[in-house]
């Protein structure tokens, strides 16, 4: 086991290597940089810039280097001094900007992981154990519907509604009185309050797949001679469910959380957009659209590794959970 | 009576009827037969002739929807009392009770019998711990490494510990029947448990049962369609054919003198090494849809000495042609044989 985990971080290295230079190039292919469309703003609002302004500022920034050693700066101050570069858009370091937003989005993410499995799986096990009963009929309604509708438009409607019933708006992280105070229990209960909408809309799809996922896997499951032989042994139907069909159906959804990651980002922007919260996905868009490439890189590099370190965590889950992973290769 | 005390098992008609989309499947349609304490019961039949289904029904194990047992009785003789398998609820304590305590199986996958999730031992040790649960850790143990050994498991202490793909075909099957053994069944059914296996480890495992047999003085039910198999392992033996029992005698008399017209056409598509080389003999026409219901003898289609008028119009009953040798064909049913038009005529009534 330990001997697997090894071999899988050894080989994570030059899988980092290649996601670092990917970022960097991405956020080098557009045209110009953020000089040059900060020059253009500034001449399309009637503001002149001389030639040695534009000089100076690409100087500064370092923006008339070679790419080969602008990458190599930034990966040595990176790896040195954990330092990610800094944003021109917000004029602000780009660490300073992601130390408040990162763990907000892993956060979310996480968060609403959790919470689609924890009303997915027991769903998906009562469809598959009752296929074809009218909960089963409802759920895969619902199921589908989740699948189907866009995130950014419950936001929309969910937002709206609650407004309008209740008078809560559900927008922001914190109520507007509460922006100003420091935290305190009635801060963080405000902060729930607000987090309730969009992790049930994030969570929203995934739940909809895992509950589909589950049900196929399980039904699948559930014909193989191993569960018959746990029932003429005598086991409980509930004991024989849990302990064989049910843990060989998680297996791939297990596998899915390196890449249900970035999939939550992905549906998050809009959601986040549109709810107004201040995670990774709205910063990410602006900083593409500006060409605040320091920020964008780091943005898409630290959510790549999040994706690969995912995947990692998934891999070793799998291999403690099922044996045949375990000795994969060892076995004759 | 002294010849009912022996009796372990007992079913009378049982009816196991699958309740599917395009119609309903008779699988088990009016099975009657007994095994006795220590005697082996051998079933032979084509695919689908309903005996993996008789067989599940003993242990309620049939998948409920869409199977049902519509009908008939079985009983099981303990020493607390006869018990109905059929009255109680398929996943009820006291059925669970008895499955793997008083009936086990083997089946005839041995690469799926196993989840491949945990070992071999965790999974002989949880039907112990089910059923036997009085013995400590370290008893349940050392029971399994000795049923492990006895089954022919080579270095059963070490092999105790791993998972059931690190295991050849053939070793799983061990462990499979040492798992069915691991709680001193009364009867052991063997549900074509050398199907999956080369013949080499097939002998191997059918002399492991048949010693084992002895030695838990269980009675077996053996299933299979190998006729060599079967007349091997088995004291009396039933033919099947679409859910019903065709002829049923002890070994020796259904191999020296079987009388129904399927056991015949069966014996002669045997092919011998000492006989002529010329092309076997079949059994012709195909098996009638599933879902048809036979009105007489389902064999009828098929049958070079059907009678048509009678055994298309009614079923024929069970004739006892010695103590030990029933057959289900009109032709050995003294009224019905001649004048078979009156007969014919008063059991369907005229057109």
């Amino acid at each position: 086991m330990l001997a697997y985990i090894a071999r899988r971080v050894v080989t994570l290295i030059p899988i980092l290597f290649l996601i670092s230079l990917v970022s960097f190039i991405i956020i080098q292919l557009p045209p110009g940089d953020w000089v040059s469309r900060r020059i253009a703003t500034l001449k399309l609002s009637g503001v002149g810039v001389d030639e040695g302004e534009a000089l100076r500022l690409t100087k500064l920034y370092g923006l008339d280097k070679p790419g080969g050693e602008r990458y190599i700066t930034w990966m040595t101050n990176i790896l040195l001094d954990g330092n990610f570069g800094w944003s021109f858009e917000w004029n602000q370091s780009v660490n300073t900007l992601l130390a408040e937003r990162i763990p907000l989005t892993m956060s979310i993410s996480i968060a609403s992981l959790i919470i689609s499995w924890i009303i997915a799986i027991p769903i998906g096990i009562y469809s598959a154990t009752h296929q074809y009963s009218i909960l089963d009929y409802i759920f895969t309604f619902f199921g589908f519907i989740g699948l189907a509708t866009p995130g950014f438009l419950v936001a929309l409607i969910g937002a709206w509604f609650i407004f309008s019933t209740t008078g809560f708006s559900p927008l922001g992280l914190n109520s507007n009185s509460f922006l100003t105070q420091p935290a305190s229990w009635e801060k963080t209960a405000d902060m729930l309050k607000h987090l309730i909408l969009p992790l049930g809309i994030i969570g929203l799809s995934s739940t909809g797949v895992t509950i589909r996922v589950m049900r196929a896997n399980l039904l699948d499951e559930l014909k193989k001679q191993y569960v018959i032989t746990a029932r003429a042994k005598g086991l409980t139907e509930l004991g024989l469910l849990l302990k064989y069909p049910v843990r060989m159906a998680l297996n791939p959804i297990i596998s899915t959380i390196g890449w249900i990651l970035p999939g939550l980002i992905g549906g998050e922007v809009l959601v986040s957009i549109v709810l107004a919260i201040q995670t990774t996905g709205p910063l990410l868009l602006r900083s593409i659209i500006g060409q605040d490439m320091y920020l964008a890189g780091s943005i898409i590099m630290i959510l790549s590794t999040l994706t690969v370190i995912g995947t990692l965590l998934s891999d070793i889950l799998l291999a403690a959970m099922d044996p045949r992973i375990r000795y994969g290769g060892v076995s004759k | 009576m002294a010849n009912e005390t022996n009796k372990l098992v007992e079913v009378r008609d049982l009816q196991t009827y699958f309740y599917l989309y395009e119609g309903v499947v008779r699988a088990v349609d009016g099975v009657s037969y007994s095994i006795n304490k220590g005697k082996s019961l051998g079933v032979i039949g084509e695919s689908g002739c309903g005996k993996s289904v008789t067989a599940q029904s003993m242990m309620r194990i049939v998948p409920t929807p869409p199977a049902k047992e519509v009908g008939g009785e079985i009983l099981l003789h303990l020493e607390k009392g006869t018990v109905d398998i059929l009255k109680m609820t398929a996943n009820s304590p006291e059925m669970r009770a008895l499955r793997w305590k008083e009936i086990s199986m083997v089946f005839q996958e041995p690469m799926t019998s196993f989840s491949p999730l945990f070992t071999i031992g965790n999974q002989i040790t949880e039907a112990i711990r089910l059923h036997i649960p009085d013995l400590t850790k370290k008893e349940m143990r050392d029971r399994v490494i000795e049923l492990l050994g006895k089954v022919g498991i080579p270095q059963p202490s070490r092999l105790i510990d791993v998972y059931p793909h690190q295991l050849s075909g053939g070793m799983r099957q061990r462990a499979m029947i040492a798992m069915a053994l691991s709680c001193n069944p009364k009867l052991l059914i063997a549900d074509e448990p050398t199907t999956a296996l080369d013949v080499t480890i097939e002998a191997q495992i059918l002399e492991l049962i048949r010693s084992l047999q002895e030695e838990f003085g269980m009675a077996l039910m053996y299933i299979s369609h190998d006729l060599a198999v079967v007349s091997e392992m088995s004291d009396e033996i039933m033919i099947m054919y679409l859910g019903r029992i065709m002829e049923k005698a002890t070994t020796d008399e259904v191999f020296n003198n079987p009388l129904h017209p399927y056991t015949q056409a069966l014996w002669r598509s045997i092919p011998t090494i000492d006989g002529d080389i010329k092309r076997l003999n079949t059994i012709s026409g195909m098996l009638p849809s599933p879902y048809t219901v036979h009105k007489g003898c389902p064999f009828f289609s098929r049958c070079e000495q059907r009678i048509p008028g009678l055994c298309d119009e009614a079923k024929p009953v069970v004739t006892e042609v010695t103590p030990t040798h029933t057959v289900s064909c009109f032709l050995y049913e003294k009224n019905a044989q001649v004048p078979m038009s009156a007969n014919a005529s008063t059991r369907v009534g005229t057109k």
